[in-house]
C-alpha cells in the first residue's frame, strides 16, 4: 500500500471516529428547528446554550457525577487493595490450598454478570441494600480478574530481592508493603484504570439495583432523560456531552496508559 | 517459616479478596441453580417446581427467537467489527508523527459509556432529522427507517456496536502485528514475495494468535449483548432485536418470573461455555503459535 494511500485511510478513519463526537456536541448547541433541518447544519448558525439549561433543570448533572464517581473511586481503590493483597498471596506464600484456591478464583472469571444479576439482586434486596451505593460498590470490591493480574505481575520479581528482604528481618506485610507493590506499579495503575472505566460505565447492574434519581449513577441518569424526553434530541445530546467531556479529557492526559492497560491484558 | 505459620498470613492476605468474591459471585451462582427449580415472584414464596422452567424454556418460542436474534447480531458484527480493527491496526502499524493521537481517536468509543454511544447513534440514525437520514436527502435518497424499521433495526444496532469497539479490536492485533518479527517480512520480500503474498502468508497467519483472541472474547461479550439494545430499540419493532439478555431482563424484572429468568441465565452460561470450547478445541486447526 503506497504511503499517501495509508494516510487518506487513517484520517478517514479518524474522521469516522471523531465525526460523531462533533456532532453530538453540534446538535447540543442547535435549536428544535434547527437540529431537525434538511440539509443538516454542520456547526449551529444560531448557537444556543439554551438545552444545557434544560439538561441541568431536568436532571441534577452534579449529583450524578458524584454518585458515579463516589461509586467508581470507591470500587477502584477497594478493588486495587483486596487484589493487590491475594495477588501477593498466591504469587509469593505457600500455603495450603493454594492451587484449589485460585482455580475457583479463575473459575468466578468465567460466569458473566449476567448469569448471576438475578440472584445477586435477590440477595440484595434481602439485604435490604437494593438503591443505595452499596449495591453498586459490594460487587466491585473484588474480582477474580483483578487478583489475577497482580498475581501474573508479582510472579516475576526475582526471588532473590525477596531473600534480602527476609534477611533483613522483613515478614510477608513488610515484603508486600515495600518490595512487591512498588515494583508492580504499572500492574496496579492499569487495575486502577480498568476497574474505574468498568465501575464508571457499567449499565446493567445499576439498573437493576438503582431506581432513586438521587442515587443514580451518570449512565443511568442518561438513560431516565432519554426515557422521560425521548424526542428532544438536542436535550439529550447535551445531556451526553455533559457526561462525555470529564471523561474524555481525563482520557487524553492518560491516554498512553490507558492504551497499554487494555493492551497488557488484552494479550496475556 | 513454617507452613503452617504463613497459611495463616495467606489467609489474612486472602480474605479480603475471597469473602466479597464468595458473597457476590459464588454464592449468586449457587442461588442461579436454586431459583432456576422454583418459580418465584418475590410477593408470595418461592414454590418448588423441579425442571419445568428448563422444560418450558425448551418449548418457548421467544427464547428461540432471542437466541435466533443474538446469533444474527453476533453474525454481523463480528465480521465488521473484526475487518474494521485489521485494517485501522494494519493502518497505524507503521511510525509516523500523529500515531499515538490517530490510535486514541480511534480508541475513543471504546473508553465511552454504551448509553452515551447508544443515545448518540439513536439520534444520528434517527429516521426523521438524524444526520444521515438528513444527508441522503439532501442528495435526493429517501433513508429508511433504521431503528424504528423491523427490517433495519439489527442494522442500526450493528453499526455502533462496531463503531465502538472495532478500536479494542484494533489494539488487540496492533500488539499482535508488532510481536511479528520484521526479518521475516524482509527476508521473504528478498525472496520477491509481493506485499499481498507477505500479508498473506506471513502476517495473517502470525496473527492467529491474536484474531483467536479476539473471537473467544468476543463471543463471550456479545452473546451478552444487552445496554444497546435496551437502549436504542429495547427489542423492537415487533421484537426484530429481542436478544437472549433482554428476556432475561423482562422475564425477571417486568414479569417478576425470577425463576424462569434464572434458567434462561444458566442455559446462555452453558450456550457461551459450550461455544468458548468448541473454540478451544478447534484453535489447533488454525491457530499459528510461533
Amino acid at each position: 500500500m503506497p504511503k499517501s494511500f495509508s494516510r487518506i485511510g487513517i484520517y478517514l478513519g479518524g474522521l469516522v471516529m471523531a465525526f460523531p463526537f462533533l456532532w453530538m456536541a453540534s446538535s447540543s448547541l442547535k435549536n428544535d428547528v434547527e437540529a431537525f433541518a434538511t440539509p443538516p447544519t454542520l456547526w449551529p448558525h444560531k448557537p444556543t446554550t439554551i438545552n444545557y439549561h434544560h439538561a441541568f433543570a431536568l436532571a441534577d448533572f452534579p449529583r450524578l457525577f458524584l454518585n458515579s464517581l463516589i461509586v467508581s473511586v470507591a470500587a477502584t481503590l477497594l478493588q486495587v487493595f483486596t487484589s493487590g493483597l491475594a495477588g501477593y498471596a498466591f504469587a509469593r506464600i505457600q500455603f495450603r490450598g493454594k492451587n484449589i484456591l485460585f482455580l475457583m478464583y479463575l473459575a468466578t472469571m468465567m460466569v458473566p454478570l449476567q448469569v448471576i444479576v438475578v440472584p445477586l439482586f435477590l440477595e440484595m434486596r434481602a439485604l435490604n441494600l437494593i438503591d443505595s451505593y452499596w449495591a453498586l460498590i459490594l460487587p466491585s470490591i473484588a474480582t477474580a480478574f483483578g487478583v489475577f493480574l497482580i498475581r501474573q505481575a508479582m510472579l516475576t520479581i526475582p526471588k532473590e530481592l525477596e531473600e534480602a528482604a527476609v534477611l533483613d528481618g522483613a515478614n510477608h506485610w513488610k515484603i508486600f508493603r515495600h518490595v512487591a507493590v512498588p515494583l508492580c506499579g504499572p500492574s496496579f495503575a492499569t487495575l486502577g484504570i480498568l476497574s474505574f472505566l468498568a465501575t464508571w460505565n457499567s449499565f446493567l447492574w445499576p439498573l437493576i439495583a438503582i431506581y432513586s434519581p438521587e442515587k443514580m449513577t451518570l449512565p443511568l441518569g442518561l438513560a431516565n432523560l432519554h426515557g422521560e424526553h425521548n424526542a428532544d434530541w438536542p436535550l439529550i445530546m447535551a445531556g451526553t456531552t455533559l457526561a462525555v467531556i470529564p471523561v474524555t479529557i481525563v482520557y487524553f492526559i492518560l491516554q498512553k496508559q490507558i492504551t497499554q492497560s487494555f493492551l497488557t491484558t488484552g494479550i496475556k | 517459616m513454617t507452613k503452617r505459620n504463613s497459611t495463616a498470613v495467606a489467609a489474612l492476605f486472602v480474605a479480603p479478596s475471597f469473602i466479597p468474591i464468595a458473597s457476590f459471585f459464588i454464592l449468586p451462582m449457587f442461588g442461579a441453580f436454586y431459583v432456576s427449580f422454583h418459580n418465584w415472584d418475590l410477593l408470595s414464596p418461592a414454590k418448588w417446581v423441579g425442571i419445568k422452567n428448563f422444560t418450558m424454556l425448551l418449548h418457548d418460542r421467544t427464547f428461540y427467537h432471542s437466541l435466533k436474534n443474538t446469533l444474527i447480531f453476533i453474525a454481523g458484527y463480528l465480521p465488521l467489527v473484526y475487518i474494521l480493527g485489521l485494517g485501522a491496526a494494519l493502518l497505524l502499524n507503521r511510525k509516523f508523527k500523529g500515531n499515538s493521537f490517530f490510535r486514541a481517536i480511534y480508541f475513543l468509543p471504546t473508553v465511552t459509556s454504551w448509553v452515551v454511544v447508544a443515545l448518540l447513534w439513536k439520534w444520528i440514525l434517527n429516521p426523521q432529522g438524524g444526520l444521515v437520514n438528513s444527508a441522503l436527502h439532501t442528495i435526493g435518497i429517501t433513508g429508511p427507517g433504521w431503528w424504528t424499521s423491523k427490517s433495519w433495526a439489527m442494522v442500526s444496532v450493528i453499526l455502533p456496536s462496531a463503531w465502538k469497539d472495532l478500536g479494542l479490536v484494533m489494539l488487540i492485533l496492533l500488539a499482535g502485528l508488532q510481536s511479528i518479527p520484521n526479518d521475516l517480512k524482509e527476508a521473504a520480500a528478498l525472496d520477491g514475495a509481493t506485499r499481498f503474498q507477505i500479508f498473506r502468508r506471513i502476517t495473517m497467519p502470525l496473527l492467529t494468535p491474536a484474531t483467536f483472541f479476539v473471537l473467544v472474547v468476543s463471543l463471550i461479550n456479545n452473546f451478552q449483548v444487552f445496554d444497546q439494545i435496551y437502549l436504542m430499540t429495547s427489542g423492537g419493532p415487533e421484537g426484530a432485536t429481542e436478544v437472549i439478555v433482554q428476556q432475561i431482563y423482562k422475564n425477571s424484572f417486568d414479569y417478576g418470573r425470577m425463576g424462569y429468568a434464572s434458567a434462561m441465565s444458566l442455559v446462555l452460561f452453558i450456550i457461551i461455555m459450550t461455544f468458548t470450547l468448541i473454540q478451544i478445541r478447534l484453535q489447533k486447526r488454525w491457530v499459528h503459535y510461533a
